[in-house]
C-alpha cells in the first residue's frame, strides 16, 4: 500500500473506470476554450460510518458511500459547473460540455497530464473506519456511557457518536497537473441529560481530527470528554438567569474563538471583498483591532479537523496573517477571487464535496497568544461576564453583526467568578469588536476538533483557537434587566 | 403545460426505480435480514446565479441515492451509496448487514406496523417539471435583479439573485409489501442586494418558491421585495436594554412553531430532551390557538401522501384550543414512548396555525409599542429548558407606527412562557414553507442592547 496520497487517489478514482492520461486531456480539451480563463476536474470518493449510543446501548450504525466528479470552467468572474456520480470518461465528457456553455467560441492547446508536486504530508493517508475493530468501536461506546452514569447519579441520558470518514481526492488542473489528498478525519461526541429535582439540563463534550480512531484512546481523550459533558450539565443546574445588556466579557480561551470565526473570518473571504459585500471591503491596512490582537488562518496544523494538505483546488495551504497587531493585513482567497483581485490564491479553495463548487473558506482559524495572565484578566474585572463554552455563531457579512452563544457562562463580581448563569446569545459588530479587546491571555489553545462551518448551504470542517481575552463592551442577551 | 412523453419517460424510470428497490429488499432477504426498508432517489436540476446584471455561475445538478436498513431480529443497521449499480447495491446491503451484528438488541427497533401503512395515494399535485434552458433562467435572474438594483438609488451592491429548479423520483419499499413512488419538482428564485447610506451598508434578500412555477412570485416583484426591505433596514441602531413586547414577522414566526415541533417530536421526548416533556393533554398555548398538520393540501411544499417509514399521513390537531393534543412521533419512538406513530418519521407535513383577523398593520397597532422582529441571528434556543437567546433586528414601534429601524440587540425568554403570552397570529400568512404562519405577538420579551 502507497502512501503517496497521490498514487492512492489514481488508485482510487482513475483506475477502476479505466480513465488513462489521454482521457483526461479529452475532458480538457472538451472544458477549454479561448474564453476560458481557469478549468478544473474534480474526482472524489467518500465512505462514512457513525455509530449511536443511547439508553446505554449501541442502538444503530450507518455506512455511506459517495463518490463523484465536478467539473468547472471559468471565464472572467463566469462559472460553469456541471457533476455526476459516475465517473466514467462519458460523464466527464458531458459534464465538461455542459461546464463549458458558459464561455462560448474557440479552440484550445494541448496539456501534458502530469503529477508531481507533493505537499507537505499534515496526516497520513490513512483509512479510519479500519483504524478499529468493529468490537473496540462499541466498547468505546458503551464505557463512556458506564462512565458518565458512574461519575453523578443525576445522569439521566447519555448518547454517544462516533464517526469516521475516508476521503480520496484527486484535483486536474487546467494545465492537466493532477494533485491527490488522502484525507482521513474522525469525530467523537458525548452528550448527557442530568435531572435534579424536576429541573433537567444538557452538558457536551467532544474532539477529533485528521487521524484514526486510537486518537481517541490515547491520553484518555475519550472519558476526558465524558467527564467534560457532566461537568458541564452539573454546572448548568445551578445556573441563574443571565444578565441583559452590554458589559465587560472576558472569554475563555479554545473553542470561544468561534469569536474570531465569526466576527472577522467570514467577512475576510475573498469573494465578499472582491464583490465589496463585506463590512471590511478596501480596508488592508487599516486598523480593525487592539495592537495586542494577531489572528492567523491555518490550514498546516499536522492533524487539525481544519488542516488540509492541498485546498480542493489542488493548492498548497498556508498559515494566513489576517491581522497583525490589530492591522488588517490580508484575506483568504480561492484561485478565481485571486486571480480577478490580483492576488495569490491562500490556500482556501474548499467546496463540501464533487457536487459543489469552491469557494474561499476558512481553516483553522486563532488568535495569537498576548502578555496577560488569565487570573489577572478575571481579576481585572469589577462586574461581567466570564463565557468559558459555545454553541454556535453567525454572522451578516454586510452589516457586521455577528452573534455566539454561550453554553457555559458566569458572572464575574469584583475579580473573582462567582454563580453560573443560564446560556445567552452576545452580539457584537464584527469590525470594531476587536478594537475593544484590552488584554489578550499568555494561554493559547485550539479547539478540541468539532468545528463545521457553513456558507451558501455547504458544510466543510474547521477549527478555531484563542487566548483568554477581555471585551470591553459587548452585548449580553440574557433574560434580567 | 406538459408533453405526455415526459411523462412517459418518468413512468418508465420509476418502474426501474421500484424494481431496483425490490432486488435491493430481495437481497437483504438473501444476506440474512429479517425485514427491510429501501429507498431510491433521482435527482436533475439546474441553478443560476446572476450579479450586477451578468450571469455568474450555470450549475447542471444530477443526483442519486439508494439506502437501505436491515433488522436482523432486533438489531438494526443502515447503509447508503450515490452507486445505483447492482455491485454497489450488494456492498450496500452488505454493509448494512455487518453494521446489525454489532448493534444491540433493541426491542423497539423494527418496520412499522402493517396496518399503519400507507395503502392510498392521492394524488397531491406536486410534480411540475419546467424544462428550463439556462439562457432563460439567467434572464429571469438578471430580470430580477435588474428590478432590485434600479429600485431605489441607495442600492449601491448586489449578492444577485439566484434561480433553482428541480425535480425528482423518490421510491420506497419495505419487505411488509409497502413499494411505492411518485415525482415532484421545487422551483424557486431568490435575490439579496445591499444599501449603503455613509459608512454602513445592509443586506436583505426575498425569495418565492413553488411546485409549479408559474405559482412563483414575478421575478420583478421579487427583485423590488428584496430592495424595499434593504432600503428599509438602512440607518439602523441599537436600542437600550428593556422589556416590551414583541411581533415575529410571519416569515420568521415560522422558527417558533419550529421549536414547538423539536419539543413535541418523539425522539426529543424518549430522549427527555424537551421543555414540554409530559404536556400532552395541557394547555401550553392560549386557548384560541389551534395548530394543525395539513399533509394532503395540493401543490403544498410539505405535502407527502406517507412519511419516511411509508406510514401513512394525516390531517390532524396538533394544538387544540390551546391543548396539546398530539406529539410527532415515528413508529420507533412512538414504541418508546408506548404510543402509535403518528405518521411523522422524518417530520410534519405542512405545518399551519390558524389566522386571527389583524394584518400586520392591524397587529403593529395591537402591540402600540415594542419591536417588530424581522430577522433572527444564531442558535440560541436549549431544547431543554426551552431558554431563548437570538440575536435579533427589526424595527422600533411606538403609537403602533415603525420608527426606525434596529439592529444588534438580542431578544430573549422561555419558550414555555413565549408560548402562553402569544397575544395574536397575524392573517398574513406566508405560503412558501412547510409552516404557514402569519406574524405572531408575543407580550414581552428581555431585549439587550446598548
Amino acid at each position: 500500500m502507497s502512501h503517496d496520497p497521490l498514487v492512492i487517489a489514481r488508485q482510487t478514482l482513475l483506475e477502476p473506470a479505466g480513465l488513462i492520461g489521454g482521457d483526461i486531456d479529452r475532458v480538457m480539451g472538451q472544458l477549454l476554450s479561448a474564453s476560458v480563463d481557469a478549468a478544473d476536474v474534480y474526482l472524489q470518493s467518500t465512505r462514512f460510518e457513525s455509530w449511536m449510543l443511547e439508553d446505554g446501548i449501541v442502538k444503530e450504525g450507518s455506512h455511506s458511500i459517495e463518490q463523484g466528479a465536478g467539473v468547472r470552467a471559468v471565464s472572467g468572474e463566469k462559472t460553469g459547473f456541471a457533476y455526476s456520480d459516475e465517473i466514467t470518461l462519458p460523464t466527464l465528457l458531458e459534464a465538461a460540455k455542459n461546464a463549458r456553455a458558459i464561455a462560448r467560441e474557440g479552440a484550445q492547446g494541448k496539456r501534458e497530464v502530469s503529477g508531481l508536486y507533493r505537499p507537505p504530508q499534515l496526516y497520513l493517508p490513512i483509512d479510519p473506519l479500519q483504524s478499529l475493530p468493529e468490537e473496540e468501536k462499541i466498547a468505546l461506546l458503551k464505557r463512556l456511557d458506564e462512565e458518565c452514569r458512574r461519575l453523578d447519579s443525576r445522569v439521566e441520558q447519555v448518547m454517544v457518536n462516533l464517526a469516521g470518514s475516508h476521503e480520496v481526492v484527486l484535483v486536474i488542473g487546467q494545465d492537466g497537473a493532477l494533485h491527490g489528498d488522502v484525507r482521513p478525519l474522525v469525530r467523537l461526541n458525548v452528550s448527557v441529560i442530568v435531572e435534579e429535582n424536576g429541573r433537567r439540563e444538557q452538558g457536551s463534550c467532544g474532539g477529533g481530527g485528521r487521524t484514526d480512531y486510537r486518537f481517541f484512546l490515547e491520553e484518555d481523550r475519550a472519558i476526558e470528554y465524558a467527564r467534560e459533558a457532566v461537568r458541564q450539565a452539573l454546572v448548568n443546574l445551578e445556573a441563574v438567569e443571565a444578565p441583559a445588556g452590554t458589559m465587560t466579557v472576558v472569554l475563555g480561551p479554545g473553542w470561544p474563538g468561534v469569536l474570531l470565526h465569526e466576527a472577522i473570518g467570514h467577512g475576510l473571504e475573498g469573494d465578499f471583498n472582491r464583490k465589496g459585500t463585506s463590512a471590511f471591503a478596501g480596508r488592508i491596512g487599516e486598523r480593525v483591532a487592539s495592537p495586542l490582537c494577531t489572528v492567523v488562518d491555518d490550514g498546516t496544523l499536522p492533524g487539525r479537523r481544519g488542516s488540509l494538505n492541498i485546498d480542493d483546488e489542488g493548492t498548497p495551504t498556508e498559515c494566513t496573517v489576517l491581522i497583525e497587531n490589530g492591522i488588517l493585513k490580508g484575506y483568504m482567497q480561492d484561485k478565481l477571487n485571486a486571480r480577478l483581485m490580483g492576488v495569490s490564491p491562500t490556500g482556501n479553495g474548499r467546496r463540501e464535496s464533487y457536487a459543489h463548487l469552491p469557494m474561499p473558506r476558512m481553516t483553522n482559524t486563532y488568535m495569537l497568544a498576548g502578555p496577560h495572565d488569565p487570573q489577572e484578566i478575571i481579576g481585572s474585572v469589577k462586574k461581567g461576564l466570564f463565557a468559558k463554552n459555545f454553541g454556535g455563531g453567525q454572522v451578516d457579512i454586510t452589516s457586521g453583526k455577528f452573534v455566539f452563544s454561550a453554553s457555559e457562562a458566569y458572572l464575574i463580581e469584583d475579580g473573582k467568578i462567582t454563580r453560573p448563569v443560564k446560556g445567552a446569545t452576545l452580539i457584537g459588530n464584527g469590525p470594531d469588536v476587536l478594537t475593544r479587546v484590552s488584554m489578550v491571555g499568555n494561554d493559547l489553545q485550539l479547539d478540541t476538533g468539532v468545528g463545521t462551518c457553513g456558507k451558501d448551504g455547504q458544510s466543510v470542517p474547521v477549527g478555531v483557537g484563542q487566548p483568554t481575552l477581555r471585551v470591553d463592551g459587548l452585548t449580553v442577551g440574557g433574560t434580567r434587566v | 403545460m406538459q408533453e405526455p412523453t415526459t411523462f412517459a419517460r418518468e413512468a418508465k424510470q420509476l418502474e426501474q426505480l421500484k424494481s431496483l428497490v425490490a432486488d435491493c429488499l430481495a437481497e437483504a432477504r438473501r444476506q440474512g435480514a429479517t425485514s427491510a426498508e429501501a429507498g431510491v432517489s433521482l435527482e436533475h436540476g439546474l441553478s443560476v446565479t446572476a450579479r450586477m446584471g451578468e450571469v455568474e455561475t450555470i450549475e447542471h445538478h444530477r443526483s442519486r441515492g439508494l439506502g437501505v436498513t436491515v433488522y436482523v431480529g432486533q438489531r438494526k443497521g443502515s447503509a447508503s451509496t450515490t452507486d445505483l449499480s447492482a455491485t454497489a447495491m450488494r456492498e450496500t446491503v452488505e454493509a448494512a448487514c455487518r453494521i446489525a451484528q454489532y448493534a444491540a438488541e433493541d426491542e423497539y427497533a423494527g418496520l412499522p406496523d402493517r396496518d399503519m401503512l400507507a395503502t392510498e395515494f392521492p394524488d397531491l399535485d406536486v410534480y411540475h417539471p419546467w424544462d428550463l434552458d439556462a439562457e432563460t433562467a439567467i434572464n429571469l435572474a438578471i430580470g430580477c435583479e435588474n428590478a432590485a438594483r434600479q429600485f431605489h438609488p441607495e442600492i449601491v451592491n448586489s449578492e444577485g439573485a439566484s434561480l433553482n429548479t428541480f425535480q425528482g423520483l423518490r421510491v420506497l419499499g419495505n419487505s411488509l409489501g409497502f413499494l411505492h413512488g411518485y415525482a415532484s419538482s421545487r422551483h424557486s428564485l431568490s435575490c439579496s442586494v445591499i444599501g449603503q447610506r455613509g459608512d454602513s451598508m445592509q443586506r436583505d434578500d426575498w425569495w418565492t418558491v413553488a411546485r409549479d412555477a408559474r405559482d412563483m412570485e414575478a421575478a420583478e416583484l421579487v427583485g423590488r421585495k428584496a430592495a424595499e426591505r434593504t432600503v428599509k433596514r438602512l440607518g439602523a441602531r441599537s436600542l437600550s436594554t428593556r422589556q416590551c413586547p414583541v411581533i415575529f414577522a410571519a416569515d420568521i414566526a415560522s422558527s417558533l412553531l419550529g421549536h414547538l415541533i423539536g419539543a413535541i417530536r418523539g425522539g426529543n421526548l424518549y430522549r427527555k430532551s424537551s421543555f414540554l416533556l409530559d404536556h400532552l393533554g395541557k394547555q401550553i398555548f392560549p386557548a384560541f390557538i389551534r395548530i394543525r398538520e395539513e399533509p394532503h393540501l395540493k401543490k403544498a411544499l410539505g405535502s407527502a401522501p406517507y412519511d419516511a417509514e411509508g406510514v401513512r399521513t394525516r390531517p390532524h390537531h396538533i394544538v387544540k384550543d390551546g391543548i396539546l393534543e398530539s406529539y410527532v412521533l415515528s413508529t420507533y419512538s412512538a414504541r418508546k414512548l408506548g404510543m402509535k406513530t403518528t405518521g411523522n418519521a422524518g417530520g410534519v407535513h405542512n405545518l399551519v396555525i390558524d389566522p386571527g383577523e389583524l394584518d400586520l398593520e392591524g397587529l403593529l397597532k395591537r402591540m402600540n409599542t415594542g419591536l417588530l422582529v424581522t430577522e433572527l441571528m444564531g442558535q440560541g434556543v436549549n431544547p431543554v429548558t426551552g431558554d431563548y437567546s437570538r440575536g435579533a433586528s427589526g424595527f422600533w414601534v411606538e403609537n403602533g407606527e415603525i420608527q426606525f429601524p434596529v439592529e444588534e440587540i438580542t431578544i430573549a425568554g422561555n419558550l414555555k412562557d413565549m408560548f402562553m403570552n402569544l397575544q395574536a397570529v397575524g392573517n398574513d400568512v406566508d405560503l412558501r414553507g412547510n409552516t404557514r404562519t402569519g406574524s405572531i405577538l408575543l407580550e414581552k420579551m428581555t431585549v439587550a442592547g446598548n
